[in-house]
């Protein structure tokens, strides 16, 4: 078994009554590509936004990175990125400009800003936009843009909030080609999605429902426990059990 | 530091790119200074009067000359009867009626004694007030000149100086208010604005993952609006001083550092509204409402304070430019140093320190 990364033991969210998250307990491996499913509400964006240090927990423990997230928030967020559901980049600053930014503040030096910001535009064949604002580029390739941009400091993990909403099928691959890109140089990727047919790109899902972790495992091992053809039955014979909903 | 560099280059980068306001910004305080230096004004010229003059003799034709040639009146000799001028009144074609009764230099050197009707426009009492006197001082000169050697005993003669300001400009007056309002504008509003759009665009979560301080991006967000309003004092003073004849008499660092004062206080604040609202257009609301308007009205810039009721007075107090007004009038009109400010510039440093506080306190470094 290889290292593990994100590692939580009965994590849970409570706001007021209300309890978001209940006891949430599983590892992630280094590398991987981890799916956090669930229904709008179940709780996925709360659990991830306390691994990212964006909210307290209300009881239970986490290390992310091989940091506590209670006693060690500042060693964690310099080993972590993040995506948010929200776009994430700034539209009245240039692709270029961006990149730089985001360097910046993780603290890379000129020198790396300037050969990762080479590589990125490269890769991304954004040659002719480096100078133009990222208002002016299409949503596929802004979102491509924001996750190279998330992992420009070369994170141990990154946390991916529902990153492929609103963009077509074709769009939706090519990214997905950036996160297995990702994954391969050895970046765990902490995945939210409520697309069914991206949990089966997933190495592990886990599926919330309300405020629990339903079932964890390989998209397969999955669909086999649940006697299903596809992860969407999978995801059907889990969710009926919900009571919450929006 | 370099997360500090790259994030201060990000936001000079929003306030340039973003031409729109920064011209209403600098646009803002020059229309102000030439509105109010050259268009409106309170000094009264050339105000429209009218003399019935029903004696038609020497001494009503002497105090009409004299009306005519004052700067502050518009002579219209009209017959007039007492209902004509009340029409003329109504349709606001005149501030003020002099109505000469008959027989008034023969009143005057026989009883030593005759009247002169004044009749004012006061649906505006300033100005009916202000017009009076001068009607009122232009008659009493006219007196003395009639009898020059005249014994009177005891005479008291008042010598009027009007200090740092003979000319009784107006311009004086609304040079440090407009300096505090658009210090205000800019600090407040501005730095409201760009922490909120963080939030509305969804980038501050990016912030508050990533591992820069909170404390920086505060720092850093202020930076380029501080650098602005320098720069827009500096165009208010060289115009103020430039082209309204409105000289700086005391020392321009004191002046300088009082400003920056008042910067810190009203980024402060601004600081404080981006934590209470969530979206930009209340931010902007509550900049104008909360900062604004107390600003014009409460600083005793349009109104003096010792007019309003004791609530206002009280209330007035909370306005950190209505210190700041005392402190730019003290220094650039009187030329005085900072032993006659120290206990304003010590109340808005004062203010300075708590808002900063109350705002550092209120910054959400997670997002609940």
């Amino acid at each position: 078994m290889s290292e593990i990364v994100i590692k939580t033991n009965k994590l849970t969210k409570r706001f007021g009554d209300f309890v978001a998250v209940d006891e949430i307990t599983f590892d992630v491996h280094k590398g991987e590509i981890f799916g956090f499913l669930g229904a709008n509400g179940a709780g996925k964006t709360t659990a991830m936004r306390m691994l990212c240090g964006l909210s307290i927990p209300t009881s239970g423990e986490a290390m992310v990175a091989g940091f506590d997230i209670f006693k060690e928030p500042e060693e964690v967020k310099k080993n972590i990125g993040y995506m948010s559901q929200k776009f994430s980049l700034y539209e009245d600053l240039t692709v270029k400009e961006n990149i730089e930014f985001y360097g910046g503040i993780y603290g890379l030096s000129n020198k790396e800003i300037k050969e990762k910001s080479t590589e990125l535009i490269d890769k991304l064949g954004l040659h002719n936009e480096a100078k133009k604002l990222v208002s002016s580029l299409p949503l596929g390739w802004k979102q491509k843009l924001s996750f190279s941009v998330a992992i420009v400091h070369q994170p141990k993990i990154v946390f991916l909030d529902e990153p492929t909403g609103g963009v077509d099928p074709s769009m939706r691959r090519q990214f997905w080609d950036l996160i297995y890109e990702g994954a391969d140089k050895g970046i765990t990727i902490f995945i939210t999605t409520h697309y069914l047919d991206e949990a089966e790109y997933c190495n592990r899902v886990s599926i919330m429902v309300d405020g629990k972790i339903e079932a964890l495992d390989s998209p397969a091992g999955l669909r086999k426990t649940y006697e299903a053809t596809t992860m969407d039955e999978v995801f059907y014979k889990l969710a009926r059990k919900a009571k919450r909903s929006e | 530091m370099k997360q500090f560099l790259s994030f201060i280059k990000k936001e000079f980068a929003h306030v340039f790119r973003d031409r729109k306001t920064l011209i209403m910004l600098f646009g803002f305080p020059i229309v102000q200074i030439v509105l109010f230096g050259f268009a409106l004004t309170n000094e009264l010229k050339n105000a429209n009067i009218v003399v019935v003059d029903n004696a038609k003799d020497l001494a009503s034709q002497q105090i009409i000359d004299k009306l005519e040639g004052s700067k502050f009146f518009h002579v219209q000799k009209e017959i007039m009867t007492p209902s004509s001028i009340d029409a003329a009144f109504k349709e606001g074609k005149i501030k003020l009626a002099v109505v000469f009764p008959v027989n008034f230099n023969t009143d005057l050197l026989h009883l030593n004694k005759a009247s002169i009707q004044v009749i004012a426009d006061a649906s505006d009492p300033n100005t009916a007030q202000t017009l009076t006197n001068y009607i009122t001082s232009i008659v009493s000169d006219y007196q003395t000149q009639l009898s020059p050697n005249a014994q009177i005993p005891y005479t008291i003669q008042p010598e009027v100086r009007m200090l740092y300001n003979p000319d009784l400009k107006g311009a004086p007056n609304f040079v440090p208010g407009v300096m505090a309002m658009v210090l205000l504008l800019v600090c407040v509003m501005m730095t409201s604005v760009s922490i909120v759009r963080e939030k509305e665009m969804g980038t501050m979560e990016i912030l508050l993952v990533s591992p820069v301080k909170p404390i920086m991006i505060i720092i850093a967000k202020a930076i380029p609006y501080l650098v602005l309003s320098i720069a827009n004092l500096c165009v208010i003073l060289l115009l103020s001083v430039y082209a309204l004849d409105v000289p700086v008499k005391g020392s321009l660092i004191l002046l300088m550092g009082e400003s920056i004062l008042l910067i810190i206080t009203a980024l402060a604040l601004g600081l404080l509204i981006s934590t209470i609202t969530s979206s930009q257009q209340s931010a902007m609301f509550a900049s104008m409402l909360g900062m604004m308007l107390p600003t014009m009205l409460l600083s005793g810039y349009m109104f003096p304070i010792e007019n309003m009721p004791l609530g206002l007075q009280i209330i007035s107090n909370i306005v950190p430019a209505r210190w700041y007004y005392v402190i730019v009038k003290a220094v650039m009109l009187k030329g005085l140093g900072f032993s006659f400010i120290w206990k304003e510039t010590l109340i808005l440093a004062g203010m300075a320190v708590f808002f900063t506080a109350l705002s550092l306190r209120n910054f959400k470094i997670r997002l609940e």
